[in-house]
């Protein structure tokens, strides 16, 4: 059995659109609402970088009748503001890339379903309840179970994995009440625009396999909008297939969407795709910007940073790869030399 | 006097260990209590496999590490299916069953009488699929 889920994402403006198919323990953002009668249909997420400032923006879909479901999307630092976005940005990046495709009502694409942590800012959305959190993995953990939401058995790991680089989660909870008040119908979305001072920013991909069988596809597209062709560090199953400028039609559709006067005239268009089974998605996307090349720290393909920051002049991850087995091979060269070093020492030594 | 005092008392600080080994149960025999002491850690449980004698009350010591619920389940497979099927959100102290709440330490007894293999479980939505089951062997 293939679930598939779906990604699109844009960086310095990355955007993470995704749509999962039906289950009630995948979700992409993370956590699901326990009675599971309202389940995630798709979350979509718009990562943005300029001159030192992230907008990351996700689309909430939500449908059923229950009482609450939320999500949780792990942030590279702490946000200085969560707002309502704009209604269409997500959809024109989308459309950048299938600009023929008309996706008609009922589409077939998967839709996804499928010490205490710290509250530095709450925010409300139409909708949304918004929180944004400070910890490690245990006390997120625990606090998304004593507010309501249910974890996969996958999420303790997650949630460490994450909590490593970044002890910054923002966990959006609906509020099916609220929607209904407000006319919400299933199927609407609710995007949000988070704003994130950083000069190092990745874009969480590890978390869109959670709670899904390790065989499940995860697909994905990761747009990235950024200020310069961006160098990048990714993973295997990721690879980049559109790096251009951004055409001055899509810049100017974005530019005239809800909350964007942050959003320069040109920027550098950049199109990844994924497509692997949600066991190997173990790791983000690192992006470099003009004041931070990317790492694979920042990965989460590393525990400290073997390559200093160096800048990887290309993101493609065939060669990222090659990289690494290069590094690894010269490590084993040099250790080797080292232990016959010494072992003739010894031998000389002892003559 | 007084030599017979610390003769005694050295007497009896030699003995009493011997005396607490030969009434201590063993577990070898089968006859006795063993405590096993089990961790689990991004939901996996750090034992695979646990070998007791038939006849044993073990003693499970059960420390859940992880920010999520867990549950020991220990018993034959139609205990195992009756709890994979079910849906009771935590389980009453019963033999061999048992809720583990985040972060926390819980602990429950079964006797193992027959030799063969025994599971023992975690049963919460997608837990077992996810890896968390491992077998008592009894043996003979």
């Amino acid at each position: 059995m293939h679930k598939r889920t779906r990604l699109l994402a844009p960086i310095a403006i990355t955007i993470v659109a995704i749509a999962a198919t039906a289950s009630p323990a995948g979700a992409c953002g993370g956590l699901i609402g326990e009675n599971g009668s309202i389940q995630l249909e798709r979350t979509t997420t718009l990562a943005a970088w300029h001159d030192g400032v992230e907008h990351y923006i996700t689309s909430f879909s939500f449908s059923g009748t229950g009482e609450s479901v939320g999500s949780i999307i792990p942030l590279p630092a702490v946000p200085t503001k969560v707002e309502a976005a704009g209604q269409w940005t997500l959809q024109r990046l989308q459309r950048e890339i299938a600009p023929p495709i008309e996706f008609a009502a009922g589409d077939a694409r998967a839709a996804s379903q499928a010490g205490a942590a710290e509250v530095i800012l709450t925010a409300q959305v139409d909708a949304l309840d918004i929180t944004v959190l400070k910890g490690g993995g245990d006390e997120v953990g625990k606090w998304a179970l004593d507010n309501g939401f249910f974890l996969t058995p996958d999420a303790p790991e997650v949630l460490d994995f994450y909590a490593a680089r970044s002890p910054i989660f923002l966990a959006a909870k609906f509020d099916a009440a609220r929607a209904a008040a407000q006319g919400l119908n299933g199927g609407d979305g609710t995007p949000i625009d988070i704003t994130i001072p950083i000069d190092k920013p990745w874009v969480p991909l590890r978390i869109l396999s959670l709670g899904l069988p390790g065989d499940t596809a995860v697909n994905a597209d990761v747009f990235l909008l950024t200020d310069d062709k961006p160098d990048l560090i990714g993973g295997p199953g990721l690879r980049l297939d559109r790096s251009e400028a951004a055409s001055s039609s899509l810049m100017t559709d974005l530019r005239s969407d809800r909350n964007t006067d942050w959003m320069p005239a040109h920027m550098w268009l950049s199109h990844l795709a994924l497509d692997d089974a949600a066991q190997n998605v173990r790791y983000d996307l690192s992006v470099g910007t003009d004041r931070s090349g990317p790492t694979y720290v920042a990965a989460g393909r590393a525990t400290n940073d073997l390559f200093g920051g160096a800048i990887v002049s290309v993101v493609h991850t065939e060669l990222d790869e090659r990289v690494t087995m290069v590094v690894g091979l010269l490590g084993a060269l040099l250790l080797g030399t080292l232990i016959i070093g010494l072992s003739r020492r010894r031998h000389r030594n002892a003559a | 006097v007084k030599r017979i005092a610390l003769a005694g008392l050295v007497l009896a600080i030699a003995v009493t260990p011997i005396v607490l080994m030969v009434m201590a149960p063993d577990p070898a025999s089968g006859a006795g209590v063993e405590t096993v002491d089990l961790s689990v850690h991004y939901s996996h449980f750090d034992r695979s496999e646990i070998h007791v004698k038939a006849g044993t009350t073990v003693r499970f010591v059960v420390h859940n590490d992880d920010p999520i619920l867990h549950e020991l389940i220990v018993g034959p497979p139609d205990v195992q299916q009756r709890h994979e099927d079910g849906t009771e959100p935590r389980h009453l102290p019963r033999p061999g069953e048992i809720t583990i709440d985040p972060l926390t330490t819980n602990e429950t007894t079964y006797v193992f009488t027959t030799p063969g293999s025994i599971e023992f479980a975690c049963h919460l939505p997608g837990h077992h699929a996810y890896g968390m089951s491992s077998q008592v062997i009894v043996d003979p």
